[in-house]
């Protein structure tokens, strides 16, 4: 993670999860955050969305063998919302997938899927429902999420996707790991710190 | 120009614009726990960095901690080793722990204000989505994840964008029997789950104006729920005086030179929110939540959405959430059998929600078909509570008495739900499989509540409760 590498483009199947709100607790359940790691995580992922549907005869998008090998998801509104657990897109990425596209994702969740070089872009809820209709009835269709012209396309679609433009830079520009940006020129640091009252003492006011 | 605290205090903490076009924010209080911080320790050593500002830089342990047999080692090993990475990660790295044999161990947002960590003006951030807790002291204070608290700790800085304001105005005064936690489910059933998303909600308005500090941090603490990642109201004399005499605020001159400082950062008149929403209060009852999400609530006396009635976009999210509870459309929610109350967690697990329940508890005992436990947020809630005769109360009501910690409120130790149980729950998420049972089903409500549902076996509105004298329910 500390050399952090530009991130033009994903290409690779998708697999859709459908349904709004999916929280991070669905997605990695509190359980499996009992880790100093995050190791194994990937086993893991909706684990027990996966095992109600099993139980019903149904099968979660994620357990359905020709999606295997996915490396973009899908998902619909506010996906990630809840805990500020880096486990959820985490386990995610250790699932296999290398980018998200979604209708709009938690605030947390985005900033931890940026921290690791995980892009989350965003897309009409229209132009989702074709795409994720299109990965559905071929799981095996290439997506090619392109960032720098800002475009998913899979077969004959292509639709317009977003992302704020200093997290579009950060990846392009392979400085989304900002620890080394906030330790250079550490002066500029100190001099805000010692302007603040709580931290260098109330005779300043 | 007139600006809000929001903007002030962002000002305040930004360094510069980085070159990838976010801004370089300076962190004045970092909060460290159990669960989120072992990776980031890991990656520092990895890296050879060292820890820039320990002396800002605070660790507890409340995620993973029994509140039942706190005899170390703890009888789970995997909790025990998450202890012995932050005892070891807090020792090399020179950073204060408040452990169990501290006296002042418990949830990271009870005891940053109890201690007077937590001041206005800071900008303070933790491995948890709940810091928001912190910003009813008029601090910026927001939940990061794993990666970012290694940002933290290595460069006490975070790069961030700036978030729009939305005021909040509640007006008007809460009926009796309704509390902080209805006020803030009302909002967010309200503004839904992601309608604070982009936003910093600053709260006010008389009703937030007359809360006690437990109060606001109650309402901010959810702010998360409602999709915004801060919650804040501005600093007042409430604030000073819950905040002097505390063991980490200034004291003598120098308080009186931080409270002059702190009064100057509240909104200004006429600031530049990017929108206002007012409420009224006294509208305001005691609210439940009934699905998966805490913006699918309703009022104690209502009746379960119809999804053929709601828009197009929703109605799909609803069916899930009844089929999931296994709750019928238009039933109403009071009368809902319960099978567990569990009354804590960074929500409502102060010594003021401890004293609420109490009074509705006394005299009264639990339903037989009831598990009922009452987890104190912080060791020095616990004392508080003790020395009151608190524990005596809930103990004879046939509450379970516990140390304190997060608890069944995301279930990391043992305190569990089974199967599918229902709880009347204090806390802040009903997401499905949240209390530890991936079947079992939440109902969010006021401490009040929970106390009211414990001793009926279901959930009733508390309101017609302390109409009536003690006994009639035993």
């Amino acid at each position: 993670m500390s050399q952090a590498s530009k991130i033009t483009r994903v290409v690779g199947p998708a697999v859709a999860v459908r349904g709004d709100d999916i929280d991070t607790d669905r997605i990695i359940p509190a359980r499996y955050l009992k880790t100093i790691t995050f190791d194994g995580l990937g086993d893991h992922v909706f684990e027990d969305d996966r095992q109600q549907l099993r139980e019903r005869g149904a099968v979660h998008p994620f357990d359905v063998p020709a999606h295997r090998g996915a490396a973009i998801l899908l998902v619909q509104e506010n996906f990630g919302c809840g805990s500020s657990r880096e486990h959820a897109p985490q386990a995610i990425a250790r699932w296999g997938i290398h980018a998200i596209v979604g209708e709009s994702f938690a605030e947390i969740f985005f900033g931890n899927a940026l921290m690791m070089g995980l892009p989350c872009a965003t897309a009409s809820r229209a132009d989702l429902d074709r795409l994720m209709a299109a990965s559905e009835a071929n799981p095996a269709l290439e997506f090619d999420l392109d960032l720098e012209r800002s475009q998913l396309t899979a077969g004959d679609i292509a639709v317009p996707v977003t992302m704020p433009e200093a997290v579009r830079t950060s990846l392009l520009t392979g400085n989304w790991d900002a620890t080394g940006l906030l330790l250079d020129r550490y002066e500029e640091v100190e001099r805000v710190a010692a302007k603040l009252p709580y931290v260098s003492g109330w005779n300043v006011v | 120009m007139a600006r809000t605290l929001f903007q002030k205090v962002w000002d305040l903490h930004r360094v510069r614009t980085l070159s990838n076009g976010q801004t370089q924010l300076y962190i004045g209080l970092h909060l460290v726990h159990e669960v989120t911080s072992p990776q980031a320790f890991a990656e520092l050593r990895d890296r050879g960095w060292r820890v820039r500002a320990p002396e800002r830089t605070f660790a507890t342990l409340d995620h993973i901690v029994p509140t039942q047999a706190q005899v170390r080692p703890f009888l789970d090993v995997m909790a025990e080793s998450m202890t012995e990475a932050l005892e070891r990660n807090c020792r090399e790295f020179g950073i204060p722990l408040f452990d169990l044999a501290s006296g002042r161990q418990g949830i990271v947002h009870v005891i940053g204000p109890e201690m007077g960590l937590t001041q206005p003006g800071m900008t303070i951030a933790c491995g948890d989505s709940h810091t928001s807790t912190h910003g009813a002291f008029g601090a910026i204070a927001f939940g990061i994840g794993t990666s970012q608290v290694r940002d933290v700790l290595a460069s006490q800085c975070l790069a961030m964008t700036p978030l729009k304001v939305r005021r909040i105005e509640v007006t008007g005064r809460l009926a009796s029997g309704v509390y902080a936690k209805d006020v803030i489910l009302t909002i967010i059933g309200r503004l839904g789950v992601k309608g604070g998303n982009g936003h910093a909600y600053e709260y006010a308005g008389e009703v937030v104006d007359r809360m006690t500090m437990d109060e606001r941090m109650t309402i901010c603490n959810m702010s998360i729920e409602g999709g915004a990642r801060i919650g804040y109201v501005n600093p007042d004399e409430t604030t000073f005086q819950y905040l002097e005499g505390r063991p980490y605020a200034p004291t003598g001159a120098d308080f009186e030179r931080a409270k002059t400082w702190w009064r100057g950062l509240a909104s200004d008149p006429g600031a530049p929110w990017d929108d206002i929403v007012v409420l009224d209060g006294s509208k305001i009852t005691p609210t439940v939540t009934w699905g998966i999400n805490p913006g699918q609530s309703v009022g104690v006396d209502d009746r379960l959405p119809e999804p053929g009635a709601a828009p197009a976009g929703e109605r799909a999210g609803l069916a899930e959430a009844l089929e999931f509870m296994d709750f019928r459309a238009g039933q109403p929610i009071a009368g809902t059998k319960i099978d567990v109350a569990f009354l804590g967690s960074c929500t409502n697990g102060r010594i003021s929600d401890l004293r609420e329940a109490a009074k509705v508890v006394a005299g009264h005992k639990v339903s037989p078909h009831v598990r009922a436990l009452v987890v104190p947020g912080s060791q020095s809630v616990a004392k508080a509570a003790e020395r009151e005769g608190l524990d005596e109360v809930f103990r004879q009501a046939g509450f379970e008495w516990r140390g304190a910690g997060c608890s069944m409120c995301l279930a990391m130790n043992p305190d569990r739900l089974q199967g599918r149980e229902v709880c009347a729950s204090s806390s802040n998420r009903n997401f499905k499989g949240r209390q530890g049972s991936p079947m079992g089903r939440t109902l969010l409500m006021s401490p009040a509540m929970v106390a009211a549902a414990a001793v009926a076996g279901e959930v009733v509105d508390v309101r017609s409760w302390m109409a009536e004298p003690a006994g009639a329910h035993a």
